[in-house]
């Protein structure tokens, strides 16, 4: 049994060809057609998928690594579309093409108002196509390829309602940080290029050996290793789309786009992408332990300080963005310390469970009719059951309760940086222990302000009947909120069940066996995993350990904090804030990080402009501009009097020029 | 015996003929067309003696698509000294300056 | 000295006089048979060179077409020949110097004397120059032969498109039209009530 071309670009073209459909004939098809052929086409390549999937992991088919067409080719380089299917591509394409799913049949109750319906289902259709040629890329160009085609996805949905000045000002911010990561990414493909002298993943892997012994000496005396140098470029790329710090701030803000989107895109699929890669340059990774140290320290601080700003955030949606920041930063940890399958594990079950929480929260929003402020919320669990209940599960499954699929992983990845002997693996240990605590807080804290507590809006019959969203007052409903649709809540309950149930079954070989077989390379000496392994007896045992380890009881701090200071004693939260005025200021202003940047880069990037324009453009280059200007006047009115107009004259013009020429070969030498 | 030196010779003669046409019939524009005809023969000579002494078939190929454009040049050529002479009832080229600077 | 060498002579005499001639005759007329006449020499010279097909090919298409072509337009056009030939003395020196210059650094290039020495190789076309001819442009050159007919279809069509003269106020028949009629814009059947005569007054 092997894999076929045919199913291969059916996957990936489907979706494709839904979105052209409800991109270009929106208006024909109008709004059911628009949903219609984009949710078949991502269907069709989610069965397929999962086909794949099942012939790879039971069928025994082997990895297929094909080209199936040659873009271009210039000299030594050519560059090809082609398709690198095991069994990580696999996982990830069976996530990706899932969550597409439920996100695309979800956004048909979300968006029915919405006058960009088809636009939107257009968006989200092409995205799943560069999601995939993303994952299934098996050369670095196909890669920057799909890694730039979801960017360009994620600036169009983030502002999606390109009305809002907010909408604008986000994904400009997002596609500017992207730029940053990007430049990174694209250096270190050259370096890759340039060192290894291939753009395909299996020829560049084939030849990671010779990074031994090759630097790069940019400042005298301080040679660096090529592996070092390709890694962290590579992971700059990855900090910029998987919003590490410093790069992260794009991230929060990009939630100014409508709610399905932050779920796909920006928590389960787009933003793991970095992850995804470096987990698949894992034989590049391994030769550099200060690389591998670099990413463990930047996911580690990820990890811990943007969890902490999730503590005071009030938008609902905001605290969930700061938690998905969170837990990248715990897969970039477990990429530091090697553990890369535990990276990509993680990947997987947290996909599941944020974008439940996403969706969760989109249904809540609903119900307030567009409020998104936790202040005006609470005790809305007896108004919307089914979403209370996923809300639930979701949270446990993040803040790692025993037996949830956020356990299974979270628990690996903080237990390998535990065995790991990494530099910088000690600071990383103590973030992600403190960030179990912190994600429990916060987690606890959304779920009692949203659905327990007393009610704090008040329904006004017949306020708000013109139901313009923008001007209400805050916390003042038209009418009481009730559950949503079917299509919302469908897919809630359908990702409920992953969140739930996942880690069982997918424990074991994913994380200490070797489903991942050859698609990811952890050297002898640091393969934390395979030593956690050794003590590994089953789910089942690994559930019932957990609740004597130290994460667990950390995390039910969290939630008893949580518990007394939103649920017992509401007012203990003011009483809180103004004991710890100085730190809330801290996180409420973000470390005050976007304000530097907007001092330093923004500001400081017109002032250079400024410079530049009176210094250098108006003064040199428009003086030579103007200048040759007038000079090539002058020249033309003088040489206007040859243009005789006479076909003769340039016919005794042509026939001395050809004298001359033939002159000068007699006399200077023959040819 | 005929050498290789004799058509090239021929044919330069023929070449410098037509040039010298140019410049002494620099009014007329059918004795112009025709000067032009003169070249393209004189380089066809040129062609069709190389093929023969290299004994390389793509020199006659050649002469054969020149054959062909001339003979469209020619065509479009005399339709556009038609219409020039309907429209001014002159070919002389020093009263068509219509493009002078 | 070969009659080959003979004939080359003779007809490299009359190809050199008869180009002469198209560039000083006065007679546009007797330019254009001049012209012929050289055609029909060099062909010969391209017999010679054993190249039998394009020496037919240039009787048959250039002086069976091409000059033909020149004729008509030179008889047609009531051409003042004098205004033409104005400057012809005055210029006459310099284009002489010209192509002299141009003759002797030529010459001086090419090396006439060094290709004098190549002696003629058997001739590659075996026994027939139409075959060898073909077999190279119907394989090799097959994209630029129809490239070739394309850019002969250009050239008549844009010959007749430029010459094409729509004359006004000329009354002619347009068939399409003719057959493109509808009835219906012609004859209107029109119902009315039958009239009826006015009884007269008793």
């Amino acid at each position: 049994m092997t894999l076929s071309q045919g199913i291969l670009l059916t996957i990936v073209l489907a979706p494709l060809a839904g979105s052209l459909l409800a991109g270009l004939f929106g208006r024909q098809i109008g709004r059911a057609g628009a949903h219609t052929v984009t949710i078949l086409g991502v269907a069709l390549s989610c069965a397929l998928s999962c086909y794949v999937l099942y012939q790879l992991v039971w069928g025994g088919a082997p990895t297929y690594d094909q080209n199936v067409y040659t873009w271009f080719e210039v000299g030594q380089l050519s560059a090809h579309v082609g398709f690198l299917v095991d069994r990580l591509t696999a996982m990830m394409m069976v996530v990706v093409t899932f969550v597409s799913l439920m996100v695309h049949v979800y956004t048909i109750g979300y968006m029915a108002d919405d006058d960009g319906y088809q636009r939107f289902f257009s968006y989200i259709a092409l995205f799943t196509f560069s999601m995939l040629m993303l994952v299934m890329s098996n050369n670095f160009l196909q890669l920057f390829f799909g890694w730039e085609a979801v960017g360009l996805v994620s600036y169009l949905l983030i502002g999606f309602w390109y009305k809002r000045p907010s909408a604008i000002y986000a994904n400009l911010k997002a596609f500017l940080v992207n730029r940053v990561g990007d430049f990174g990414f694209i250096l270190g493909i050259a370096a890759v290029l340039y060192w290894l002298g291939s753009l395909d993943y299996a020829q560049a892997f084939q030849q990671a050996g010779r990074l031994e012994d090759l630097t790069l000496t940019l400042v005298p005396g301080h040679p660096w290793h090529a592996a070092t140098v390709i890694g962290v470029l590579l992971f700059i790329g990855a900090m910029g789309k998987s919003a590490q710090v410093p790069l992260h701030v794009w991230l929060p803000d990009s939630m100014e786009g409508p709610t399905p989107i932050s779920a796909l895109i920006h928590a389960a699929t787009m933003v793991t992408a970095g992850i995804f890669m470096v987990a698949r340059m894992s034989p590049l990774y391994e030769l550099s332990e200060t690389a591998l140290s670099f990413v463990l320290v930047i996911g580690a601080t990820t990890a811990l300080f943007t969890g902490l700003i999730g503590i005071v955030q009030n938008d609902i949606k905001r605290v969930v963005a700061y938690s998905t920041l969170s837990q990248l930063g715990y897969m970039t940890v477990a990429l530091g310390v090697s553990a890369y399958s535990g990276a990509v594990y993680h990947l997987m079950t947290h996909a599941f469970f944020k974008a439940l929480l996403f969706l969760g929260a989109g249904s809540v929003i609903i119900a307030m009719h567009h409020e998104q402020d936790m202040r005006y919320m609470g005790g809305l669990r007896k108004y919307m059951p089914v979403t209370y209940i996923t809300m639930w599960i979701g949270s446990l499954a993040l803040a790692g309760m025993p037996g949830f699929a956020g356990f299974f992983s979270k628990d690996a990845i903080i237990e390998a940086v535990g065995a790991s002997q990494r530099a910088g693996s000690g600071y990383a240990y103590f973030c992600v222990m403190a960030g179990v605590f912190v994600t429990a807080l916060y987690s606890f804290r959304l779920l009692y302000l949203t659905f327990h507590g007393k009610e704090r809006f008040t329904v006004k019959a017949g306020h708000g009947a013109h139901h313009d969203d923008h001007h209400h007052e805050p916390g003042v409903l038209a009418h009481p909120p009730h559950e949503s649709p079917w299509v919302v809540t469908l897919p809630l309950v359908m990702l409920a069940i992953p969140s739930l149930l996942i880690g069982w079954p997918t424990i074991g070989p994913m994380l200490f066996g070797d489903y991942f077989g050859r698609s990811i390379v952890v050297g002898e000496a640091h393969d934390v995993l395979g030593e956690l392994g050794a003590e590994f007896h089953g789910p089942l045992a690994m559930v019932l350990h957990g609740f004597t380890q130290w994460p667990f009881w950390i995390a039910f701090a969290g939630f008893a904090v949580a518990t007394y200071v939103y649920l017992i004693d509401p007012a203990a939260a003011d009483r809180v804030r103004r004991a710890l005025k100085p730190v809330h200021e801290l996180l409420s202003h973000k470390y005050w990080i976007d304000e530097l940047y907007y001092a330093v880069f923004a500001k400081g990037g017109v002032r250079l402009g400024r410079a530049f324009w009176r210094g250098g453009d108006a003064a040199v280059i428009d003086g030579a501009i103007d200048g040759s200007a007038a000079l090539v006047a002058r020249a033309a009115a003088t040489l206007r009097g040859l243009q005789s107009g006479f076909l003769y004259h340039y016919a005794f013009a042509m026939i001395f020029g050809l004298v001359l020429l033939l002159a000068g070969f007699w006399l200077f030498g023959h040819v | 015996m005929i050498t290789l030196s004799h058509y090239i010779v021929l044919g330069t003669i023929l070449f410098c003929l037509s040039v010298a046409g140019v410049f002494i019939n620099r009014k007329n524009v059918i004795v112009l067309l025709m000067a032009i005809e003169l070249m393209l023969l004189a380089v066809n000579v040129n062609f069709v003696a190389f093929s023969r002494f290299l004994g390389d078939a793509s020199g006659q190929v050649f002469v054969f698509f020149i054959l062909t454009v001339a003979a469209a040049e020619s065509a479009i050529g005399l339709a556009i000294l038609t219409l020039l002479f309907r429209n001014r009832s002159t070919i002389n080229v020093a009263e068509i300056d219509s493009m002078k600077g | 000295m070969t009659f080959q060498l003979l004939c080359f002579y003779a007809f490299a005499a009359v190809t050199t006089l008869a180009a002469l001639g198209v560039i000083t005759l006065r007679n546009s007329v007797h330019a254009v048979l001049c012209l012929v006449l050289t055609f029909f020499s060099t062909a010969a010279i391209w017999l010679l060179a054993e190249a039998e097909f394009l020496a037919v090919a240039l009787v048959v298409v250039y002086v069976g077409a091409v000059m033909v072509l020149f004729l008509f337009v030179v008889m047609m056009l009531d051409i003042k020949q004098e205004p033409l030939r104005e400057g012809f003395i005055r210029y006459l020196p310099v284009g002489i110097a010209v192509a002299a210059v141009m003759l002797a650094e030529m010459l001086a290039l090419i090396g006439v004397r060094a290709m004098a020495q190549v002696p003629a190789p058997a001739n590659p076309a075996g026994d027939s120059n139409i075959a060898w001819l073909g077999e190279t442009l119907f394989t090799r050159f097959l994209l630029p032969f129809e490239i070739a007919a394309l850019i002969l279809t250009v050239g008549i069509i844009a010959a007749v498109a430029l010459t094409l003269r729509r004359r006004e106020g000329v009354r002619h028949q347009d068939p399409a039209r003719q057959v493109a009629v509808d009835p219906r814009t012609r004859v209107r059947v029109v119902k009315m009530a039958a009239e009826r005569g006015q009884e007269p007054a008793a």
